[in-house]
C-alpha cells in the first residue's frame, strides 16, 4: 500500500522527466520517425502517463480490475485496437507499455535509492502493474484480430454462394472452396429459394471449384438434390473431375440416382435438351468472315 | 523392411477449421513426394474422413502427418489419435453404411479403400488410433 503511494508520488513529482525519457526510448530502436509521428507519440505518452498517475493515486493498489483503472484500460484498448488494424504486431503494442519500465525504475531509484526496502517494494509494484497492463494490450490485440477474422468469414459466407440463371428455367450454382456444414446450409437455402423465385425446372450444381469431395460433402450434395427434387426441380451435378470420380468410387458413395457430368457445359446441354430446347449452329454464318 | 520417417508434423484436431488444415498439410506432403493428382485426392479425402471421425466421434485429437521411405519406395503415412469413447465393434464400424452418428457410414471403410495400408486400434473408454499409408 505504502509503496504504491510511492509509485504515485514518483509519477506526480517526476512526470515530465519520465515522459521525456520514455519518448526517447520509444524512438531508440533507430527507426526514423516523421515529426508528426513524434508529436503523436509524445501526446500519446503524456496522456497515458497522466491516466496512470490518476489511477495509482486514486486506487492505491496494483489490481487493475478496480474501477479507477477504467480510463487507463480504455486508453490501452483504443491504442491496441488501432495498432492491430494498422497491422502492428502484438509485441510492438506491448513494448509501448514495457518500455516505460526503465524510466520509472530510474525515477524510483532517484527517490528511494537509499532505502533498499522501500525501493524494492516500489520496484515490485511498478513491475507488477506494468506487466499486467502490457499483457492487457496483447489480449486486446488478439481480440480485435479475431473480430476481423470472424467478420471476414461472414463476408465469405455471403459472397461464395451465388445462384446464377443460365436460361429460362435453368439455374446454376457454382460452388467454390470447402463445403463445411455452415456454408452448405446457406447454399441449400439459396438454391431452393431461387428455384421457387424463378420457377426453374433445372438446377445445376457445379463442383469444379471444390477441391475435396468426401462423404460429408457427398451427403450434402445428395440432400440438396433430394430437396430440389421434392420441389419439382431436376438437379444435375457437374464438374466431376477424374480424380474426384475415382475417389468417390473408392469411398463407396452412390451417385447413380443423380445425373452427373464432367463439365458445366455438358450439364447445361442436358438441361436444354430435357426442357425441349435445341441449339443449332448456322453453317452459313459460321464459315463467313465477321 | 526398415522404414524411415523423413518428415513429420503433428496437427491438433479440435475444430472444423482444423480439418481444413489437416487436408492442406496432407496435400503438401503428397505434392512434396510427387504424387499425381488422383493419388493426392485419394489420400487427402481419406485424411478428411478420418479427421472428421476423430472430431465428431472422438471429441477431437491429433494427426501425425509423416513422409516415410523404405528401401524401394516412399509414401505418406497418417496416424490419427483420439481419447474418445473408442469403438466397441471394429468390424461393424468398418461395414459400409453403418454409422453410430448421422453420416453416410462410409468414412472409415472408404478411408481404408483409399489407402494401401490401414490399421486400427481401439479400446472402449480410452480412445482410437487409425493409421493409413499411401505409397507413391
Amino acid at each position: 500500500m505504502s509503496s504504491n503511494n510511492a509509485l504515485a508520488d514518483v509519477f506526480e513529482k517526476r512526470e515530465n522527466e519520465i515522459a521525456s525519457k520514455w519518448l526517447e526510448l520509444q524512438f531508440a530502436d533507430g527507426r526514423k520517425a516523421s515529426p508528426t509521428a513524434h508529436t503523436e507519440a509524445g501526446r500519446r505518452s503524456r496522456d497515458f502517463l497522466s491516466a496512470l498517475k490518476n489511477a495509482t493515486r486514486k486506487d492505491g493498489t496494483t489490481d487493475i480490475n478496480g474501477k479507477e483503472w477504467a480510463p487507463v484500460k480504455d486508453f490501452l484498448a483504443d491504442l491496441s485496437a488501432g495498432q492491430a488494424k494498422n497491422g502492428a504486431s502484438p509485441s510492438e503494442t506491448a513494448s509501448f507499455v514495457f518500455s516505460l519500465k526503465q524510466p520509472v525504475f530510474a525515477a524510483l531509484r532517484e527517490e528511494h535509492g537509499k532505502d533498499a526496502t522501500a525501493f524494492g517494494d516500489a520496484i515490485w509494484d511498478a513491475t507488477q502493474l506494468l506487466d499486467k497492463l502490457g499483457l492487457l494490450t496483447t489480449e486486446i490485440h488478439q481480440k480485435s484480430r479475431e473480430s476481423v477474422i470472424s467478420r471476414q468469414q461472414q463476408e465469405m459466407l455471403e459472397l461464395s454462394t451465388p445462384v446464377v440463371r443460365l436460361w429460362e428455367n435453368i439455374l446454376a450454382l457454382p460452388l467454390i472452396g470447402t463445403l463445411d456444414s455452415a456454408r452448405t446450409q446457406i447454399v441449400m437455402q439459396n438454391l431452393l429459394e431461387a428455384i421457387v423465385e424463378t420457377r426453374s425446372d433445372f438446377a445445376i450444381i457445379d463442383i469444379t471449384g471444390v477441391p475435396v469431395v468426401d462423404t460429408l460433402v457427398a451427403q450434402h450434395l445428395l440432400k440438396t438434390v433430394a430437396a430440389a427434387r421434392l420441389m419439382g426441380a431436376d438437379c444435375l451435378i457437374s464438374g466431376i473431375r477424374p480424380q474426384i470420380a475415382q475417389t468417390i468410387i473408392h469411398l463407396g458413395v452412390d451417385l447413380t440416382n443423380v445425373t452427373t457430368k464432367a463439365t458445366l457445359a455438358d450439364a447445361f446441354a442436358v438441361a436444354l435438351k430435357r426442357s425441349g430446347h435445341s441449339v443449332v449452329r448456322d453453317a452459313a454464318k459460321a464459315g463467313a468472315p465477321r | 523392411m526398415a522404414m524411415r520417417v523423413l518428415n513429420s508434423e503433428s496437427i491438433p484436431i479440435s475444430t472444423a477449421e482444423d480439418i481444413v488444415r489437416v487436408r492442406q498439410a496432407v496435400r503438401r506432403s503428397a505434392v512434396s513426394l510427387g504424387f499425381g493428382i488422383v493419388d493426392q485426392t485419394k489420400i487427402v479425402t481419406a485424411s478428411s474422413e478420418l479427421a472428421r471421425n476423430a472430431l465428431d466421434y472422438g471429441g477431437g485429437g491429433t494427426v501425425q502427418v509423416e513422409v516415410v521411405q523404405n528401401e524401394t519406395r516412399s509414401g505418406v503415412r497418417l496416424v490419427f489419435e483420439d481419447q474418445g469413447p473408442g469403438i466397441p465393434d471394429i468390424a461393424l464400424a468398418l461395414t459400409d453404411g453403418y454409422t453410430s452418428g448421422n453420416g453416410m457410414g462410409l468414412g472409415l471403410s472408404g478411408a481404408k479403400r483409399l489407402s494401401h495400408e490401414f490399421d486400427i486400434w481401439s479400446k472402449p473408454g480410452s480412445g482410437t488410433r487409425v493409421s493409413i499409408l499411401r505409397w507413391k
